[in-house]
């Protein structure tokens, strides 16, 4: 039926869409919101001013990107049941109690102290305060646990049952739902993802003041100094660590989702003897099941994923052709993936040999490197999650729940209709906070900078710009000349 | 059907409970707020619009979580009334997400332009409008009551089941109701000509609001035969009359606490007592149902140890989101000052 067909399709493009759209922003809040603890944590501890203003510099970044957050993480929440209701009402009993945790466990405790983070410093005293920032950090992390545990449930599913009668999926056992075979690759690697999307973005616009008060031959401010080198630290210590969790969530995807690591492969055919070759470069052909103008490392890949040279590996030619994902959109999103981690761990080294050589803040192409690099977490992040997601087709829950058997009865004109809404309003309401957050990272963070109260209600507007653009205009304006 | 097993039904009808208490608690929190939003559009001074939304800016996100509650929790409780409700109203499901997107980016996104301020401030308007009348409009379409088809536990009633003029005048009570709690928030949390100006407000939308209320009550009884017996027959009637009695006497008490120079906290106290009371109403119609007249909560009820695990979690989790919500209020108590912020 190709009517209902069309509704499947434009169902999956408008969950991809609104999916995608909202991880961008958890992806840079569940870091920016460590770090924010973190600096508050220095501030308290050592009361160097530098910790201070770049807490304040950074909160008002902070609290743009979570408003975009929440607001489009509401809409995820109700996805499920306009786009997806076959699937809410089958799956429903099993990872309903999840997402309710994580409802009750995460986002009430994030909103809950959001206010007295943002507001409340001078009411409720430090430690409060502290305490506030704290309870937001953990809220995203919560927030993490609990959805990846549902995401993860989905691909590698556990602790069920079904039932003959309604068809649902029935809880067994709710320690191997929640931790489920991929579980715990997923969250690591996800979380430590969110980590270095936060470093390199706090880096990258270190790198740019660093450039431009180079250019009008400042010193560069300590605040401006730090964040870089922070930045620096954690990319430092935890690209390598996101590589080697990429690899072990790879090995345990082989085990548990096999066609889904033969497309990142391109492996179409079978190497039973062994020596299966690492492609580097190919173009995924579909109709003749061939991987065309293939480059290769011969037997990288028995070894890597088989821990021996001779290890036999299986390509798609020994699965069904529907029960094959989609090969070209996984193998290439895999290997952007994989191409930025190395070149994350690249910046991270040579910023360490800057660092050795003390000219951290005097090496201006590892700062054009660092420019460059700003949005390569976001970047790989949705790359991860297309080789994640498109990689498990043609299955909602794998192996047992079509994802054409999980759309809801809705005609294809109301779902083209809402994902053009969708994308006409997430494009104008997203890109005008993406533009309100690049403005304030084109200002470096000042000595005393302005908070994030006297930004919103402060004693000191005036009529003119927000008074933190304006004021800020001024005293940037004073410093150049 | 589980109704027999004793336990689990008490456990069933716990989770209904408590998922009808998080939509009110909602209903409460978000209605205020919302009513703001739509009374930016008649307070067109700047200063007075800095202090409406600064008296709900570090709370709005946690009041809107519970509508994430709401939904969670029917997702997680009564799966196959999530996955009916949804899909029927899939328009005002969608108007409402994307108006709360509008109303809730413009809480920052206001204070961080000049040039386009007003271009937020209309963002907040609509959005908050639009939000409370699909609010309405999805209330109004399922207590109408949806074409369900059993055998594939699916809903058959077409893209265009929930518009009705039913369901469109449950939208316009909605966004009175939601004005008249803004404006009673307004009274508690201001002060001067614009405290004054609340009131008047008040006063004309609760009578409005109460209006409102009586039409949708005597429309409410005809549209199902179960609703009819209910409330008209036997008990009933002298329920109706008693619920009708209390309206009426909260209208007065309000009008009279509106008075220039009156009370400030109970107006507030009164419209949310209103809003509970219609509440409560609106459950003894439609309980055992959770989806009138085809679904009850103990056909959508998901199985007992989904609905066991949960609970454990949410009777200690949810007592100590009170307990902090309470403080986040707490911290911020008493009037917005226009000229010194917080302090
Ligand atoms: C809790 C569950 C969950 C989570 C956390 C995610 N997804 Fe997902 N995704 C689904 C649950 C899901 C789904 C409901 O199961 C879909 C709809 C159709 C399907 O097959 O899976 C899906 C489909 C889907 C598709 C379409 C695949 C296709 O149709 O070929 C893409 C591209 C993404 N997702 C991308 C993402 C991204 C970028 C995510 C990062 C946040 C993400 N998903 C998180
Ligand atoms: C389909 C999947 C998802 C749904 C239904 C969903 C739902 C939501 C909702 C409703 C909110 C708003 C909460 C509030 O009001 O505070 C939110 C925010 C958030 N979500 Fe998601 N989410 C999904 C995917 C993810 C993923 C994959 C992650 C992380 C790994 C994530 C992490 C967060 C975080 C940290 C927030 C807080 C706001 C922010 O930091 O921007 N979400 N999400
Ligand atoms: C060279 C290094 C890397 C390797 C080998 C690697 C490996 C993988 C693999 C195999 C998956 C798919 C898991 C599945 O089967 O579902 C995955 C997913 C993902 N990757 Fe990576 N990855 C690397 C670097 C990165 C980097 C640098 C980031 C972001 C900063 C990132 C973010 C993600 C995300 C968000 C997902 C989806 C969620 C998940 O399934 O964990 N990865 N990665």
């Amino acid at each position: 039926m190709l009517g209902s067909f069309d509704a499947v399709l434009l169902a999956r493009l408008q969950f991809a869409f609104t999916v995608s759209f909202h991880f961008l922003f958890p992806a840079f809040t569940i870091g920016l919101a460590s770090y924010l603890a973190v600096l508050n944590g220095l501030w308290l501890y050592t009361k160097k001013q530098h910790y201070l203003d770049l807490f304040r510099y950074w909160i008002k970044i902070f609290a743009l990107a979570f408003a975009m957050g929440v607001v489009s993480g509401i809409v995820m929440s109700y996805q499920f049941g306009t786009n997806w209701s076959v699937f809410a009402d089958r799956a429903g009993p099993v990872i309903g109690a999840p997402m309710a945790y994580e409802v009750l466990s995460a986002f009430f405790l994030e909103a809950g102290f959001l206010g007295i983070m943002l507001f409340g410093r001078d009411r409720v005293g430090s430690t409060l305060h502290m305490v506030a920032c704290l309870a937001v950090a953990f809220g995203t992390f919560f927030s993490a646990f609990w959805i990846l545990s549902v995401n993860s449930w989905m691909q590698t599913p556990a602790g069920f049952s079904i039932d003959p009668e309604t068809n649902q999926f029935m809880p067994e056992d709710f320690w191997q739902i929640v931790f489920n075979p991929s579980f715990p690759y997923r969250l690591a690697h996800t979380v430590t993802a969110a980590y270095l999307t936060t470093a390199f973005i706090v880096g990258g616009v270190g790198a740019w003041h660093l450039l431009r008060y180079k250019r009008r031959g400042d010193k560069p401010s300590q605040a401006t100094k730090t964040m870089f080198s922070m930045a620096m630290w954690m990319a430092t210590i935890v690209a390598p660590v996101q590589i080697f969790l990429g690899d072990a969530h790879g090995l345990n995807t082989m085990e548990h989702q096999p066609q889904k690591v033969m497309a990142m492969e391109g492996h179409f055919e079978s190497h039973p003897e062994g020596w299966a070759p690492l492609y580097l470069f190919g173009i995924p052909n579909e109709e003749t099941q061939t991987l065309d103008y293939a480059v290769g490392i011969p037997g990288l890949s028995s070894l890597i994923l088989g821990h021996s040279f001779d290890a036999p590996i299986m390509g798609l030619d020994s699965i069904p052709d529907d029960e094959q994902p989609p090969v070209a959109i996984v193998f290439w999103s895999f290997r952007i993936m994989v191409a930025l981690g190395f070149a994350m761990l690249g910046v991270g080294m040579w910023s360490l040999w800057a660092r050795y050589r003390k000219r951290l803040y005097e090496a201006p192409w590892l700062h054009r490197a660092a420019v460059l690099m700003t949005p390569s977490g976001l970047v790989a992040v949705l790359a991860g999650w297309v080789t994640t997601e498109v990689g498990r087709q043609p299955y909602t829950v794998y192996g047992l729940l079509r994802t054409s058997d999980s759309a809801a009865p809705l005609e294809a004109a109301a779902v083209g209709a809402t994902l053009v809404a969708f994308i006409v309003i997430y494009t104008a309401v997203f890109g005008a906070g993406t533009y309100y957050i690049l403005r304030l990272m084109g200002h470096p963070p000042h000595t005393a900078e302005a908070r994030y109260k006297d930004v919103v209600d402060g004693p000191t507007r005036t009529a003119g710009i927000t008074p933190a653009t304006e004021e800020l205009m001024r005293r940037h304006t004073k410093e150049e000349e | 059907m589980p109704i027999a097993e004793g336990v689990s039904f008490d456990l069933t009808l716990a989770w209904a409970m408590l998922i009808a208490l998080s939509v009110l608690i909602y209903v409460i929190l978000d209605g205020f707020d919302l009513g703001l939003g739509m009374l930016f559009a008649v307070e067109k001074d700047r200063k007075n619009r800095d202090v409406m939304m600064n008296s709900v800016a570090p709370v709005w996100d946690g009041n809107e979580t519970w509508l994430i509650l709401g939904g969670g929790g029917l997702f997680a409780a009564f799966p196959l009334a999530y996955a009916t409700i949804l899909p029927a109203t899939y328009i005002p499901v969608i108007i409402m997400l994307l108006a709360l997107i509008f109303r809730g980016v413009a809480f920052e996104f206001r204070w961080r332009t000049e040039r386009w301020k007003p271009v937020w401030d209309a963002a907040f308007i609509g959005g908050s409008t639009l939000a409370a009348f699909a609010q309405g409009m999805i209330l109004g379409a399922l207590l109408q009551g949806l074409d369900i088809d059993k055998a594939t536990r699916s809903y058959v009633g077409g893209g265009w089941g929930w518009l009705t003029p039913f369901s469109l005048f449950v939208g316009l009570a909605v966004v009175f109701g939601y004005a008249l709690l803004g404006a009673t928030w307004l009274v508690m949390k201001t002060e001067g000509p614009l405290q004054e100006r609340m009131r008047k407000r008040a006063r004309v939308l609760s009578v409005i609001t109460v209006i409102f209320i009586g039409l949708v009550s005597i429309w409410t009884p005809f549209l199902q035969d179960g609703y009819f017996s209910r409330w008209f027959t036997g008990f009933g009637i002298g329920l109706a009359v008693l619920v009708a009695l209390v309206t009426l006497l909260m209208l007065a008490l309000l009008q009279l606490t509106l008075r220039s120079g009156g009370e400030e906290v109970w107006p507030f106290i009164l419209s949310l007592a209103l809003f509970a009371l219609c509440f409560v109403g609106m459950g003894v119609s439609m309980f055992p149902y959770i989806v009138p007249t085809e679904i009850t909560i103990y056909e959508a009820a998901a199985p007992r140890a989904s609905q066991l695990f949960m609970i454990v979690g949410a009777s200690v989790l949810i007592p100590i989101i009170l307990i902090y919500t309470g403080l986040a209020y707490w911290v911020f108590r008493g009037k917005v000052d226009p000229e010194k912020g917080y302090h």
